[in-house]
Formats: structure tokens, sequence, C-alpha cells
């Protein structure tokens, strides 16, 4: 393995005609990548947060996503019932293990079964938080860890996400700060999941498709928690009082 | 994948003739031209992105030394290990070796051209593994043991017939009278058929659209979701990729995210982008337990430094194929290897060789819509004729194109002669069409008139008719009055 390092390495510097970077050269990569800089924010990705919030919503229904707006957390539970309902979806539940959604009042809806943990089959709707929401283009940032299972971003068919309007920040630059924030610099969880809309496919003579693999419905419950872009503490190990530092 | 470029004109020949597909060939005009498009105009700062996109690749390939080492210490940071592998070879021993030390049975695969490029599904069959592609297009063509005809939309060749006679053909256990004659009944038999797969596989393979030096991570960006279930539910997962994926942080892999999927598909963003970054936590409920990246050199090391460099700035978005008015023509297939289009004219050569590859060059108007759509900015055109000449140079012309070149040199070099015999031979034309008004053979034009009738000439040769004009205009006092 060593030898092929060596090989590719001496190949690559005889094709960039040197030994190694130059102690100047060196320090200018390094600062580089010490200091990421954002490069450029389209407009759309700047706008003030009051209007990211509708343009999230805007870019979510564009994607075949649906959104509910939510006066408070307490609300989620009924949400959770009235969609399922609507869809007419088994009134089946997989939760995120964490304890924000744990504690929300599941009582009120005798009729959901609830149960948390990681996705299995047969699984038909799980219930998450999110990192981040990206109103540019109506994207959610998820983080893996161990309340936020990966699976449950996938397996089942139906995918609910809990998003607290001061989640929603304009660009995906601003996610990745609040990411490094987090975790350190240089450093991230197994997997960062940016979810765009459910699943789909064009594979078939080119139609859009939904739910080819993954979700085939993708429904935002968004929390109306006032303003300020916060970033969910709860989807790491080191949660803390939900403020990022 | 043996190739089979060298007899590009003859399966261009059966391209063309092949009705099935000129009918599916149809999607690729109608579809991703417009898409692209009308992303492009959503975006107002899409062009300045491309330039940005363009500088960071170029930063990045010009200290690339640098960047693949800082990011091999980082996924071992993170847990992961890199394998380096300088052939296709290295590269299939290596992934069958992680295979056998995972006691391996099934194995799912998300959509990778590396995979095409190193035959990697060949290779582990042989040694008895049972591997499954689980993207929708990759797995139709596996089922139909064909090659993908494009490096986005695997089986764009295909018509919704044709894959439903297959699934019929190959999904026997389910009932007959099924119906599924649509799209949507075709999407859901292949959900319902890989749902097992995925959960039985003991390895997962993704490719990777990008590889992160700040964090030792591989990205992949995928619409249906098969890849993160393929790299989620295994024990392992194995991530191939070359070498020149790598990019230096975040924000540089956000900028040129921010023109992929526009150029692609035409989408604001794909559904699925997804950083993957070591294997699962000690802490972590789900994910896999070994993360191994394969990282492959397959001849980019010489690319580096040489006038294909700019090659290596390529994102795969495959713009370059959906606006190629050849690509449309004769699809992915006629090009005879994993690479199609413009960017597989140019990079074929590179990767296997000028013998095999050195006929693909050929394959182009010169139209360049291929360079004006490429969000990397590639000089597509350009890098075609570098290797037109060294073709030339190495003799490796067909003779036929030597012998016409040859006989237009003897008349470009005596004009009166030219334009008395094309003067003749269009007057002779003009005679014998004169009833239909077109020609639908004519000798010595084959190539053309199988495909449309070739107008028949109006008695005039275009230099006669220029003279008459010039003479007319000085007539009248000359044009820009
Ligand atoms: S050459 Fe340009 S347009 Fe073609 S696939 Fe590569 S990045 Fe896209």
């Amino acid at each position: 393995m060593s030898e092929a390092r060596k090989h590719i390495l001496g190949a690559v510097r005889r094709s960039l005609k040197r030994e190694q970077p130059t102690a100047e050269e060196r320090r200018h990569l390094e600062a580089r990548l010490a200091d990421p800089q954002a490069g450029l924010i389209p407009a759309r990705g700047r706008r003030p947060h009051g209007e990211q919030l509708d343009l999230m919503e805007e870019m979510l229904v564009e994607l075949s996503a649906t959104v509910a707006r939510l006066p408070g957390e307490e609300a989620v539970p009924q949400a959770v019932s009235d969609y399922l309902k609507g869809e007419n979806l088994p009134p089946k539940l997989r939760l995120a293990p964490r304890d924000d959604l744990r504690g929300l009042p599941w009582d009120s809806q005798p009729l959901l079964e609830v149960a948390e943990g990681i996705a299995e089959e047969p699984d038909s709707t799980s219930l998450t938080g999110a990192f981040a929401g990206i109103a540019e283009t109506g994207t959610l940032m998820m983080a893996s860890g161990p309340e936020a299972p990966i699976t449950l971003n996938f397996l089942p068919e139906n995918h609910i996400v809990v998003l607290r309007a001061s989640q929603v920040v304009g660009a995906y630059e601003e996610a990745w700060t609040q990411l490094r924030r987090r975790f350190g610099a240089g450093v991230l969880p197994r997997a960062v999941n940016m979810i765009t809309g459910p699943s789909r496919t064009g594979d078939i003579e080119q139609t859009i498709q939904l739910g080819a693999h993954g979700p085939r419905r993708l429904h935002v419950l968004l929390i109306e928690d006032g303003p300020g872009a916060a970033a969910d503490e709860t989807q790491t190990p080191a949660a803390g009082n939900g403020q990022a530092d | 994948m043996q190739s089979t470029s060298p007899a590009f004109k003859e399966n261009a020949r059966s391209a063309l003739a092949d009705q099935q597909l000129q009918k599916a060939l149809q999607n690729v005009k109608s579809g991703f031209i417009g898409k692209r498009a009308k992303a492009r105009a959503r975006l107002p700062e899409f062009d300045d992105l491309r330039d940005a996109a363009r500088d960071i690749k170029n930063h990045t390939l010009a200290n690339l030394d640098f960047y693949l080492e800082r990011y091999e210490e980082k996924v071992q940071a993170s847990g992961g290990t890199v394998h380096w592998a300088v052939t296709a070879e290295d590269a299939r021993a290596a992934i069958l070796q992680i295979c056998r030390d995972a006691e391996a049975k099934v194995v799912t695969k998300g959509k990778s051209m590396i995979s095409e490029e190193i035959a990697l599904n060949a290779h582990l069959e042989e040694a008895g593994l049972d591997v499954v592609e689980t993207d929708l297009g990759e797995y139709i063509i596996q089922l139909r043991k064909e090659a993908p005809s494009h490096i986005i939309a695997p089986a764009v060749h295909l018509t919704k017939d044709q894959v439903e006679a297959d699934f019929r053909h190959h999904h026997t256990d389910l009932p007959d009278e099924r119906p599924l004659s649509e799209p949507t009944q075709l999407v859901a038999e292949a959900r319902q058929m890989l749902r097992q797969r995925y959960l039985d596989a003991d390895v997962g393979i993704t490719g990777a659209n990008f590889l992160v030096a700040e964090t030792g991570t591989s990205i992949i960006v995928t619409n249906e979701g098969n890849g993160d279930l393929t790299q989620t539910l295994p024990k392992v997962h194995i991530v191939i990729a070359s070498l020149e994926k790598v990019v230096p942080n975040l924000e540089d892999a956000t900028t040129i995210l921010r023109v992929l999927a526009r150029s692609a598909t035409g989408q604001e963003f794909s559904a699925y982008t997804t950083f993957s970054t070591g294997p699962r936590r000690p802490e972590d409920p789900d994910g896999p337990e070994q993360y191994h990246v394969i990282l492959l050199d397959n001849g980019r090391s010489q690319m580096l430094g040489s006038e294909f460099e700019e090659m290596l700035r390529c994102i795969r978005c495959g713009a370059c194929m959906n606006h190629c008015p050849v690509y449309h023509a004769v699809g992915g297939h006629a090009y005879g290897w994993v690479y199609p289009g413009p960017m597989g004219a140019v990079l074929t050569p590179s990767l296997i060789g000028v013998d095999e590859g050195g006929q693909l060059p050929n394959a182009s108007t010169f139209c360049g819509r291929c360079e004006a759509v490429c969000p990397m900015r590639i000089p597509l055109p350009k890098m075609m004729r570098h290797w037109r000449e060294r073709e030339f140079e190495r003799h490796l012309s067909p003779k036929a194109v030597r012998f016409g070149l040859g006989l237009w040199a003897f008349f470009a070099r005596r004009p009166a002669l030219y334009h008395r015999i094309l003067g003749l031979k269009m007057r002779a034309l003009a005679r014998l069409g004169r009833a239909r008004g077109r020609f639908d053979a004519l000798p010595f034009a084959g190539g053309w008139t199988k495909y449309r009738d070739f107008p028949a000439p109006q008695g005039k040769t275009f230099q006669q008719l220029w003279a008459e004009r010039q003479g007319a205009e000085k007539q009248n006092g000359g044009p820009g009055r």
C-alpha cells in the first residue's frame, strides 16, 4: 500500500515539477485550510431571516415536500396525527431518540403508536429533528449521532422533520460555520445529510418519479420559535442548552 | 470493460439505425437542455460561480500532492483507511480483499463511474460475490448486462417498454398479470425488489463526487436515496474515488455543488448530498463499522501538467453530452467505453490510450456547445483538437481521412480547377434532381443521404452566387449604405 502511495505522490510531484511545496507555499496552503472562507454566496441566500423562512417553505413546496407551520412544539403530536390521517398512512411513528421529541405530549394522541430508535423494515414513518434548514434551496441538514440515526432519514417511506424557525439559515456556508462550532474545526460526524425534497428518479424516460428508494413523502413541521439562527444542540452527544456557542 | 471505441464509426452507424434508441434519445434533447437553461436563468450568479468553481479546481490541482496527503491524514484521524491504487487492477484487488476480510457474500453498490472504469462488477462476481446495483438506471442495465450509456442517466438509451419487458423477464416471482406499463409502477417494483438486498448486504460500495481535505470526507450527490441505504446498512462502506476528486474545504465543495446539480439535471440541488466521514462512532446507533477509500490514479497523475490537465476539473455532470449533437444522434454506447460524449472523447484516449480511444476525438462537429455549457469551463473542443493532432502525428488517422485531406489539398492549391469541377457537378445534380427537388441517395455521400435527403442544387455554386452578389452590391453602391 505504501508503495502505491509513494508511486502516486511521486508521479503527481513529477507532473507538478516540484518535490514539495516551498515553505512559503505551505504556509499559504495551511492558512487557507485553517480559515475557510465563504465563496460567492448567491443573493438569494443573504436575505433577512424573516424572508428566509418564506423562501425555505417556498422551495420545499416546489420540491414536492409539504410544510405545516406550528406555533410551538407542543402542537407536534396533533400535527403528526393529522398528517398521517390526511395521507391515509398507518398511525405508527419511529421517533429519533431525543429528549425534546420524547417529551412531547404524545398521550394526547392515543391512536398513534410511537416507538424510538433506528429505522427498521417495515417502519412506515419516521420523525426526526434537523441540524439546520438552508433556505437557498429548501435543504434540510442532518448531522448523525446518538440522537440522530441515519436510517431514519432514508429507510421509511415517509419522513416528518421538526424544524425550528431559529434553525433556518440562508446559505450552506452558515450551516458549515455552525457545524464547525459544534464538532470542532476539521471534524465531522459520520454522516452529514443534506436532504432536498423527497427521493426521486428520472431513470425511466426522464420522467420524475418520487420515492425511488428513500422517502416518498417529506413533511416539515416548521415551529415558529422566533428569530435567531441557533443550531440544534440536541443532535450530538455534547447536547447542551440549545444555544450554539 | 473491453473497449469498442476503435469501432466508433460502425457503432455509430448501427446506433443511427436503431429505432428504439433513437426514440429514447429524444428524451435527452427534450429534457436536460431546457431544465439546465431554466436553472441557470433562476440564479443570476450562475456564470460567476462557474468561474469560481474553475479557480478552486485549478488551485487544488496545482497543489494536489499537498491536498491528497492532508486528505489521507484526515480520513485516518476519523477512523477510516485510504488504499492508494496505481491501476484499475490494484483497485479491484484492494476491494476484493476488503470484501474477503469481511466474509462478504452480498455487495450492494451505488452509482459509480469509477467502478465502471475499473470493471469492478465482473471481478467481484468471478470471485463468487453477489453484486447488486441499486441505482434504478444501473439496476436496469445490470439486468440487461449492458454498460451505462450516460454518466448520470445510465439507462437513458432505453424506453419504458424495454424496461417493462426486462422486469417481466427477470422478476419471475411476481404475478404475470400485474400492471407495469407506467413509470410509477416500474419504480415501485424496483424499490420492492431491492429493499431486502440492502438489508442482506455485507459491504456497500459507492463512488464520490468530491473528497474534502479539511475533514477527510467523501461526498455523494444522488436523488434516489439508494446510495445512502447502500453506505449505511452494511457493516463495511467502501468508497471508490479518483485522485482529482479532492477539494480543500467544505466551502470549496459548496461552491462547486452550486453548479453541479443545475448543470446536470437542472435541479437547484440534488435530493441527497451526503458527506461521509469515517465509520460510525462508538456512540452511534447505526452506520457502517468500517470505512475504506480506494484512491485511484489510473493515468490521472500523467494528465496533470499535460495539455489535458484541465480535463481533471471535470465533475461528471453530463452537461457536455446533453448538449452534444453527436451524442444526441448516436447515444453513449457508440463511444465504446465508459465515458461518452465530449468529456469521453477527451478522457478515453487519456485513460486507455490513443490506440483504443483515438477515434473518439473525431466524433465532434466542433460546434462548441459542450464548452459553452461546461460548469467547470473545460475547453473540450481544444483538447479534442490536441488529440486529433497527436493522432495524426502518430499516423493513426484512417486511410480515408488522409486520402480525403490529400485530395482536398490538391484542389485547394488549384482553385480554378476546383470551381470548374464543382460547377459541373452541381449542374449535373441540378438536372438530375429537378423532378423531386432532393436526392435520397448519392454516390460517395451515402453517410449523408442515409439519414437525410440531399437537396438538389439550384444550379449555381456558393462561389458563383457570392460573386454575383458582390457584383450586384457594387452596382448598388456596396453594403453598409
Ligand atoms: S466536461 Fe464539463 S460538462 Fe462535461 S461532464 Fe465534465 S464538468 Fe460536466
